[in-house]
C-alpha cells in the first residue's frame, strides 16, 4: 500500500485541470489557449495513473489510456499548431479575438 | 507515513501546479511556454512516485521533447504581434467569470474525491513495463494500430495546412 492518500492524486489533478481551464478560457493568444489544453489532458492522465496504481495496479488497462492519451494530445498540438502558423500567415494574428471569420 | 516519500509528493505537487500557474498568468506567451515544460516535468515526478516508470519516460520524451518545443517553436513563428503591444492584453475581459467556473469546478470535483475508494492492497508487477506490452499488442491491438493511422494522419495533415 503506497504511503500517501489516493485522494492527494486526485486534488492536485483536479487543480491542475481547473488551472489549465481557466487559462484555455482567458487567454487571448491561440497558443497559450493550446497550451491551457495540454494541461488539462496531463491533469486527466494523472487522475488516469492513480486511479491505476491504488485501484487496478495488477490491470495495465489505466497505463495504456495514459498513453493512447498522451499519442492523441501530440497529434492535436501538431494539427493545433499548425493550424495557428497557416492563419498567422493569412491573418497576421493569432489573437482569436481577431479571427472572427465564421463570425456575423 | 514514509516522510521522504510525502516530502517528495509534495515537491512534485508544488512543481506541477507552480508550473501550471505560470502558464496561466505568464507576462508573455514564451514565458508561458517555459512554465509549460516545467509543469510536464512535475507531472513526470507524479508518475514515478505512482510507480509508472516507463509513462514518467514517456511523458519527458514526448512532453518536454516534442510538444513543449513544438509550442515554443510555434510561439517564436507568430510572435510579431503579439510581442509589439506593451499594454497587458495577454487576457480577455471574461476573466472573473472564468475564475468562477474554475473555482467551482474545483470545489466539486474535491468535494467528489471524498468517499471511500474501493481501493486495492496489490502493488504492481515488476515487470510492468512488459505487461504493458503485451496488454498493448494483446487486447488493445486494435486501438494500438488506429492511433498509428491517426499519427501518420496528424504528421501530413500538420505539414499540407501549415507549408505555403
Amino acid at each position: 500500500m503506497p504511503s500517501i492518500p489516493l485522494q492527494w492524486y486526485l486534488i492536485v489533478a483536479a487543480a491542475l485541470f481547473c488551472i489549465g481551464l481557466y487559462g484555455a478560457l482567458v487567454r487571448r493568444n491561440a497558443v497559450a489557449i493550446l497550451m491551457g489544453v495540454e494541461l488539462m489532458l496531463n491533469a486527466v492522465n494523472i487522475n488516469l495513473v492513480a486511479f491505476w496504481r491504488y485501484i487496478t495496479p495488477t490491470n495495465m488497462n489505466g497505463q495504456v489510456f495514459a498513453i493512447f492519451i498522451i499519442a492523441l494530445a501530440a497529434a492535436e498540438a501538431a494539427v493545433g499548431l499548425a493550424l495557428f502558423i497557416a492563419i498567422y500567415r493569412t491573418r497576421d494574428t493569432v489573437n482569436v479575438e481577431e479571427i472572427n471569420l465564421l463570425k456575423f | 507515513m514514509n516522510p521522504f516519500v510525502v516530502l517528495s509528493f509534495v515537491a512534485v505537487a508544488a512543481v506541477t501546479i507552480g508550473g501550471g500557474l505560470g502558464v496561466v498568468l505568464a507576462r508573455t506567451v514564451f514565458a508561458s511556454g517555459l512554465f509549460l515544460i516545467l509543469s510536464f516535468i512535475g507531472v513526470a515526478g507524479i508518475y514515478v512516485l505512482l510507480e509508472a516508470p516507463f509513462l514518467a519516460a514517456t511523458q519527458v520524451l514526448v512532453y518536454v521533447g516534442a510538444v513543449a518545443v513544438l509550442i515554443l517553436f510555434a510561439i517564436m513563428l507568430t510572435r510579431r504581434v503579439m510581442s509589439g503591444s506593451t499594454q497587458d492584453n495577454r487576457m480577455n475581459n471574461q476573466w472573473i467569470a472564468a475564475a468562477l467556473v474554475a473555482l467551482l469546478l474545483f470545489a466539486l470535483l474535491v468535494g467528489t474525491t471524498f468517499q471511500q475508494w474501493n481501493l486495492s492492497q496489490d502493488s504492481p508487477p515488476p515487470d510492468s513495463v512488459a505487461q504493458l506490452g503485451a496488454a498493448f499488442l494483446g487486447p488493445y491491438i486494435l486501438p494500438f494500430e488506429i492511433v498509428s493511422v491517426l499519427l501518420l494522419a496528424a504528421l501530413i495533415g500538420a505539414i499540407v495546412i501549415a507549408r505555403e
